[in-house]
């Protein structure tokens, strides 16, 4: 079991009378690329919530790495080896591109609360940051502001903030989300990169970016998952064709 | 992409910069404070100087809050209160030389406000700090009645409503101060009003500094950093606290005594509204802030009854139009004036500053003809020789006609900028 990254064990997640997540069983292994797809509504950024420990799960376990980290909040899952994205940008605005990346990267390298020490000194944190920027192509944005950024470079830089603490799991919610075709080819690219020996949970509705990207796909559909395997396996399953790839067909998105 | 680099690009700005942009204006501010005493000041002149000095610490600790990390605070006066008080009691062990106490130096007192302001600030910010935003703020005000009321009630401790008062002039000397004349005190502010400038800029620049702008921005995300935006609110709060006493302690030596009224809402309000009308999106802001309110406080009162209500119009005013306050609008000038499209930009300034001018005539008057007449003892608004009693029609004439016309020229700069930009 010590191979698994993360494990999800009959996970339970209800709004009052509303079920959103009922009993969902998922094992990621250590280096591996899982895509979770479905159709809107299924609760796919519900069980990120859960993962991430936004929301509290009504029932069931999360593992990460051999910890049980349901219950937890959100900094200290974190502090454990697990990042993730947001649907929505969810940037600090105010603040440069560097100071966003920034921020990212100092948990990571012990600076915790510190307030003795000069954050412009810190040699690491700096080169750090810029490392992070260059790969993921905003070096030349590092000094405006984070909320004058064009909307594929939020997302860019969404990316970037959740790469920046060196987390071994990360979750990506949507990261394509809106972007035009060229815009979406350059983020996969960085996606690839960033989650090379890394373990990589996303949510994506591009068809054409879960099939190229992903080892595995699981396919939730109403808080349950219905289906996992290899995308080979998956483009082959009858019941997916007819929950949830049956109507993305007739309407010709995959690429 | 290139993978191989191993150096990167140094985001950091050049050294050029740093100095221009960091050391030169401390070194200039500390120039300032040095070259004051030059033109041998007045004892008013001193006093209001060193109000202001305090004022300055005061107003840069509340931003650490309210700008910095997006906490508003209606209290923030009981850490100055309490890190005053704490000093007050201080300076009476040191006269009356029990224990240890007859070695310190009076001159040390802002560093004893600066510890019972992060006390108290860790002991008060421990349940407020579990809340932001609204609630954090209601909470504020609060612990800030609650704290008054105490100081009422705790005769012993707070001296009622006549307060306690010290003598700044025991203890050893320290650099040669005696810290009996106000030129003497004068110094022993300067130094550390640049101690509270310095300091809270070096606060800005750490870690912390920036993850309290962090959680400001967005302390949701700050939770998917690693950080608890729970404990950057609280540590920040100390912080703040802290200077809030510094503060205390500055002002213990300048006015030697503190009463409840210093914990009280009032300058609770006062310090929101200079650093509000500085620009708390500025360091320098409440700076800037500070000193304005200060000298008007001050000043204003010697030529008009009214002047609360002028500074309560200028708050207002300023929320409303000019959000990033006095240093907005000198960051601004300067853009422009260094960019060089003064040309542009002149005309339009002009008329602007005309408006308000006009608009300006308009309410004094309206203001200053209505307290006397409501004061009932026949007064007679007579600025500039004439003669504006409440029922001439000459003083109609100077309410109404140019606050129309400066509305309207008002109107016309908005609406033809408006034109500009879209």
């Amino acid at each position: 079991m010590s191979n698994e990254a993360l494990q999800l064990i009959d996970l339970k997640k209800s709004f009052g009378p509303a079920k959103i997540i009922q009993g969902v069983n998922l094992q990621v292994a250590k280096g591996e690329r899982h895509a979770i797809i479905g159709p809107n509504g299924a609760g796919k950024s519900t069980l990120f919530n859960l993962i991430s420990g936004r929301f509290l799960p009504t029932s069931g376990e999360i593992w990460l790495n051999g910890d049980k980290i349901s219950g937890k909040k959100p900094f200290e899952i974190n502090r454990m080896g697990l990042s993730r994205s947001f649907q929505v940008s969810n940037i600090f605005t105010n603040m440069t591109v560097r100071e966003n990346v920034r921020c990212g990267v100092l948990y990571s390298m012990g600076y915790g609360y510190s307030f003795w020490r000069n954050i412009g000194n810190l040699r690491e944190v700096s080169e750090k940051t810029a490392a992070i920027l260059e790969d993921v192509g905003l070096i030349d944005k590092a000094h405006l502001p984070a909320t004058l950024l064009p909307y594929a470079d939020q997302r860019t830089l969404e990316i970037a903030i959740t790469i920046a603490g060196g987390a071994e799991v990360i979750l990506l919610d949507e990261p394509t989300a809106g972007m035009s075709h060229s815009e979406t080819d350059r983020a996969v690219a960085l996606i690839e990169k960033a989650s090379q020996g890394k373990t990589l949970l996303i949510v994506e509705h591009d068809m054409g970016v879960v099939f190229n990207l992903a080892d595995r796909i699981s396919v939730l559909v109403y808080g349950e998952i219905i289906a996992t395997g290899t995308p080979e396996e998956i483009r082959g399953d009858p019941k997916v064709r007819e929950a949830y790839l049956g109507e993305e067909v007739e309407e010709g998105v995959p690429a | 992409m290139t993978d191989m680099t191993t150096t990167y690009v140094d985001l950091a700005p050049s050294r050029a910069e740093k100095f221009r942009q960091r050391v030169l204006p401390m070194i200039l501010f500390a120039l300032a404070l040095a070259v004051i005493p030059l033109f041998g000041p007045s004892r008013s002149t001193l006093t209001l100087l060193n109000h202001m000095g305090i004022n300055i610490v005061f107003a840069l600790s509340f931003n650490m809050l309210l700008g910095r990390a997006g906490m508003l605070s209606f209290g923030h006066a009981v850490y100055l209160g309490l890190g005053g008080y704490f000093c007050v009691h201080v300076m009476n062990w040191i006269a009356a030389d029990t224990g240890i106490w007859g070695a310190v130096p009076i001159f040390t007192m802002p560093a004893f406000g600066f510890g019972a302001g992060a006390l108290a600030g860790a002991v008060i910010g421990w349940p407020s700090c579990r809340r932001a935003g609204t609630p954090f703020a209601m909470i504020s005000l609060g612990v800030a009645e609650l704290v008054a009321a105490a100081g009422f009630m705790f005769d012993s401790l707070f001296g009622g409503e006549m307060g306690i008062s010290a003598d700044r002039m025991g203890g050893p000397e320290f650099l040669g101060l005696s810290l009996g004349p106000l030129n003497e005190v004068y110094w022993y502010i300067a130094f550390w009003t640049f101690v509270g400038v310095v300091g809270t800029y070096a606060f800005t620049r750490t870690p912390l500094g920036k993850l309290s702008e962090a959680t400001r921005d967005n302390p949701e995300r700050v939770e998917f950093v690693g950080y608890n935006p729970q404990r950057v609110r609280y540590l920040v709060f100390i912080f703040a606290g802290a200077f809030a006493g510094m503060a205390g302690g500055m002002s213990a030596v300048q006015d030697e005594i503190f009463t409840p009224e210093n914990l009280s809402l009032v300058p609770s309000g006062a310090i929101l509204i200079a650093a509000y009308v500085g620009g708390i999106r500025y360091f320098t802001g409440p700076i800037m802030g500070a000193i304005v309110m200060t000298y008007m406080g001050s000043n204003l009162s010697d030529y008009t009854a009214g002047w609360l209500l002028y500074l309560g119009l200028m708050f207002v005013g300023v929320v409303m139009f000019v959000p990033d306050g006095i240093a907005g609008v000198v960051y601004g000038t300067w853009d422009v004036l260094r960019s060089g499209r003064l040309n542009e930009v002149a005309a339009g300034w002009a008329i602007r500053l005309l408006g308000l001018a006009l608009m300006a005539v308009s309410t004094i008057t309206l203001v200053e003809v209505a307290f006397r007449w409501s004061d009932g003892y026949g007064e007679v608004f007579e600025p500039f020789g004439l003669e504006l009693a409440h029922g001439s029609p000459l003083t109609w004439v100077v309410i109404v006609l140019p606050f129309v016309i400066g509305a309207l020229l008002l109107r016309r700069v908005a609406r033809s900028e408006s034109e500009v930009t879209s």
